[in-house]
């Protein structure tokens, strides 16, 4: 079983890394090159906790193939701060009480950061349906919300 | 969000000026949980680990003819290969608590089969090999000679005559004298007060329903995952995520036969566990293979495995009858409960019996449950275990008695709620209030008065958990700059962490920001029960405020020594040691005694360990808003409130999110979640994507209440909050759809096509 031989760039930074044909992004991430942020909730591209970004596209890592990533940009939570100051997403998570556990936390930071760039004045509506593939099981959802949309206003400068 | 706090008039506390009990600070675990560096059970590894991977049982029910794992353990790359061979026999005996009570002789069995397989994904074999990828492949090379045998699921079907038996020699504990037959019937309780015939015969009106629930699982985010390192000397470590690290010790080493000393579990970051990380699952076969292998070992389970093989609550079949005067008053009630324990006695019936009725005075009652075995996997405690279910019925017929005798449903409920003093049906009186006020709460709450449109219904429900305390140990520790570190041995499942560091903080009287509060191993700290019923900030915290206390008494002797005076002559007040009557000397704060500690003795810490009594039990009381498409049957949550009592919010953001957190998951066992089986026992929906938990766009904001009366138990008033807000909810959406169409929904999940089939039913059917 020859392995693959793959480089891309993850957080900004070259990797390169050997992975055989059936190993997924997320498993790639977590067991070669130890992101272990990334969670797994599913495998089944369901539950939203692997999400990470692939060339700025907004992707389920379990549902990518390792290999799938030769030459590309991939943004995990791992590159979410700026050195040591945290993306205002990540402090209003804080803030807001927006994780219980904590575990579905990295995937809905990654996947609020996607739609703030593309919407950066979202409504609650808006929120909800963006992030109804990122389960949580603790929260209900409020907090998360709620610090989502006041990312967002701060992130406008309002 | 619209959140009110009330406080009680009687709160006795009011004068007492708390400087961060009651705000909400971020939690110190919060920086490493939003980069991605909190380690969970998933996240750990050792050099030279091993993957494990578990073979599970195709069939619902089978006798295990023969297991022949010699091609899998011929695979290169394959290490170690168990089965039931390489667990020790478990005495039959029930131990603990009758409410909890364990059975190590079935709890081996659940863990690895042995002489059958009890439901589909029922674990008989487990491999640890070089990587996934041949884990996986030895197990397809695992040969098993099954004999299957008929199966049985529905909880009716499983306590008729005839129906396949799980167990062919288990006779019905609870009856006396004992039945002469085996059955699938493990266990039947009964409570009783006052004179049931007596009290319905004076009933102007009385109500008899049915009821079905479908089992529904826990959901947490995070699977089951552990890491352990054994060795064959007989010492081992385990990795692991779990609602009690101290509970994983005591059963891996119970079914590994070892000395629980011997035996360390470091705590993770647990993923969610809501009741179904109280137990074990990986923990012991990932020990048995390392132990067997000589190599650190690895197990995740898959989504599919979680579904197939951990703990649901249980699926139920009820009757419930209630009997009231035409004033309103309760007159009598009565229950029968038969729950699905799954593959091994032990569901939560007994709490559900013991719960249903509890919010209410009713001078004769009866309430009764059976605990039935069938093919599916053995429940395991879900949030409040028990009590939502018998919730369902119950307060449901109270919806339908209020109507009968033209009461508002919540008025209804005050008439009739319990207070201290009011017998329960199990023996001992309430010792506490909060029931009427949470209805008060509602009662007052604009979303009561708020108009209705077409095709929409409110509904409202009540709801009772005992909270617990038990055993808890706390150690506090003054470091050399004056800021304190507080370790427990309590998992952090939703901010614990912060409402320990705020409970010291406030009783050191020092700046949250100086506490560090810390989650200990099992080898450095005290015996600590599971975070589980509602018992952490309860005990936990009164062993975190005992060892502060502790502290601070020998923080006025270190005081009382730098000023050569007698210790009584010293107190300690807003974070410094001061001296009674003369003002000549300067208050010495914690940090000036810590700076001079080496001076005066050394190191200044103390431990705390308590079995605390006296928790005060939770009441909900919760309203819905609903919209029922009377096309598609499908029911939209408009507006939902939660007014529960929670003694104290010690962090109130947390205490607001388990009150969130807790209506959500109601609202997706109300209106989707079922576990679904085939014709075989197959279970048909084991993913997110077919067993629908409630995503961001199925909701509205949820409202909290905090209502507060304070448990004089605890050092700030305390009660546990995390899993009353739970109960009421699929009674409150059940009468929230009858009041919109006219329709009693007396089966869980109500889902589209079964509020389809009501609305296309005549009323009253
Ligand atoms: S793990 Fe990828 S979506 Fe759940
Ligand atoms: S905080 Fe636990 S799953 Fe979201």
């Amino acid at each position: 079983m020859a392995k693959h031989h793959v480089s891309a760039t993850l957080n900004g930074n070259d990797v390169e890394f050997l992975c055989e044909t059936q190993q997924t992004l997320l498993e790639v991430l977590r067991d070669e090159l130890h992101h272990t942020g990334t969670k797994e909730g599913c495998g089944t591209g369901d539950c939203g906790a692997c999400s990470v970004t692939l060339d700025g596209r907004l992707v389920c890592s379990c549902l990518v193939l390792g290999v799938e990533a030769r030459g590309k940009s991939i943004q995990t939570i791992e590159g979410m701060a700026e050195g040591t100051s945290l993306h205002p997403l990540q402090r209003k998570f804080l803030e807001h009480a927006a994780l219980q556990c904590g575990v579905c936390t990295p995937g809905i930071l990654i996947a609020a950061r996607s739609l703030l760039e593309r919407n950066p004045d979202p409504s609650e509506e808006e929120v909800r349906f963006w992030l109804a593939g990122n389960l949580c099981r603790c929260t209900g959802y409020n907090k998360i919300i709620e610090a989502v949309l006041d990312a967002a206003r701060e992130m406008r400068g309002g | 969000m619209d959140t009110k706090v009330i406080k009680p008039e009687a709160e006795g506390r009011g004068d007492r000026t708390l400087k961060i009990v009651g705000t909400s600070p971020v939690r110190p675990d919060g920086v490493p949980k939003v980069t991605g560096l909190a380690r969970y059970g998933a996240d750990y590894a050792l050099p030279g680990m091993l993957w494990g991977a578990i073979l599970r049982s195709p069939h619902a029910h089978a006798r295990i003819r023969s297991i022949d794992s010699s091609k899998a353990s011929a695979l290169p790359g394959v290490k170690a290969v168990i089965t039931s061979a390489d667990f020790p026999e478990q005495k039959y005996e029930f131990v603990g608590p009758e409410r909890v009570a364990i059975n190590f002789w079935h709890m081996t069995r659940n863990v690895m089969a042995r002489e059958k397989v009890l439901y589909e994904g029922h674990a008989l074999a487990a491999v640890a090999a070089t990587s996934k990828i041949i884990a996986e492949a030895a197990l397809r090379l695992i040969e098993v000679d099954y004999e299957v045998l008929p199966h049985v699921i529905d909880v009716d079907e499983a306590m008729q005559p005839g129906a396949p038996l799980l167990f062919e020699d288990m006779i019905t504990r609870g009856i006396d004298p004992p039945p002469n037959e085996a059955s699938n019937i493990a266990k039947r309780i009964e409570f009783s007060i006052g004179d049931l015939d007596a009290g319905f015969a004076a009933a102007d009106e009385i109500v008899e329903m049915n009821f079905k629930t479908a089992p529904v699982h826990q959901g947490y985010i995070e699977p089951h995952a552990c890491l352990a390192r054994f060795d064959n000397k007989g010492q081992g470590e385990i990795w692991a995520a779990s609602q009690g690290h101290f509970v994983v010790r005591a059963f891996t080493a119970r079914l590994l036969d070892m000395n629980i000393g011997d035996v360390l579990v470091h705590p993770a970051e647990i993923g969610g566990g809501f009741g179904g990380k109280t137990v074990i699952y990986v923990e012991p076969l990932a020990a048995a293979l390392s132990r067997k292998s000589g190599h650190p070992v690895k197990i995740m389970m898959s989504r599919e495995d979680v579904f197939k093989a951990t703990g649901p609550t249980s699926g139920a079949s009820m009757t419930v009858r209630i009997g009231v005067k035409r004033d309103g008053k309760l007159v009598a009630a009565d229950g029968v409960f038969k729950f699905q324990a799954g593959a091994f006695p032990g569901s939560p019936v007994m709490n559900a019996t013991m719960c249903g009725f509890a919010p209410y005075n009713i001078p004769n009652v009866r309430s009764v449950g059976y605990d039935v075995v069938c093919n599916r996997p053995k429940s395991a405690a879900y949030r409040a275990p028990g009590s939502p279910i018998s919730a369902y019925a119950v307060e449901s017929v109270m919806d339908a008695v209020a109507a009968k005798i033209g009461m508002d449903p919540l008025q209804f409920r005050l008439v009739n709620a319990c207070r201290t003093g009011t017998p329960t049906v199990w023996g001992p009186k309430h010792a506490h209030d909060g029931c009427a006020e949470t209805l008060k709460a509602l009662l007052a709450h604009p979303a009561y008065a708020a108009p209705l449109g077409r095709n929409q219904g409110r509904g409202v429900a009540s709801g009772f958990w005992f909270n617990n305390g038990g055993e808890s140990s706390a150690t506090v520790h003054v470091n050399e700059d004056g800021t304190v570190v507080v370790a427990t041995g309590s998992m952090d499942i939703g901010g614990s962490r912060a409402s320990m560091a705020i409970m010291a903080a406030e009783t050191l009287g020092i700046e949250y920001e100086d506490v560090r509060a810390i989650v200990a191993d099992t080898a450095s700290i005290g015996y600590t029960h599971v975070t589980g019923g509602s018992r952490v900030t309860y005990a936990t915290g009164i062993a975190v405020v005992e060892a502060c206390r502790k502290v601070i008494t020998e923080l006025c002797a270190r005081a009382a020594m730098i000023w050569s005076v007698e210790k009584d002559q010293v107190s300690w007040e807003d974070g410094s040691a001061r001296r009674a009557g003369a003002g000549k000397h300067e208050p010495l704060s914690l940090k000036a005694i810590a700076a001079k500690r080496a001076l005066t003795g050394g190191p200044i810490g103390a431990e705390a360990s308590v079995n605390a009594g006296g928790a005060a039990p939770g009441f909900a009381s919760e309203l819905c808003d609903v919209e029922v498409d009377t096309e598609t049957g499908s029911v939209k949550i408009l507006r939902f409130v939660v007014a529960q009592d929670v003694g104290r919010a010690i962090h109130r953001s947390y205490v607001e999110g388990q009150m969130e957190g807790g209506a959500v998951q109601g609202i997706g066992w109300a209106l989707n979640e079922a576990y679904v089986y085939d014709d075989a026992g197959h279970l048909l929906n084991a993913g997110f994507l077919d067993y629908r938990i409630p995503v961001a766009s199925d909701l509205p904001m949820i409202e909290t209440v905090l209502v507060e009366v304070p448990n004089p138990n605890h050092p700030f008033g305390a009660k546990g909050a995390g899993e009353v807000n739970i109960v009421p909810v699929m009674a409150a959406v059940a009468n929230a759809i009858n009041n919109a169409i006219g329709r009693r929904m007396t089966e869980l999940p109500m889902s589209p096509p079964k509020v389809l089939a009501a609305i296309h039913t005549a009323p009253g059917k």
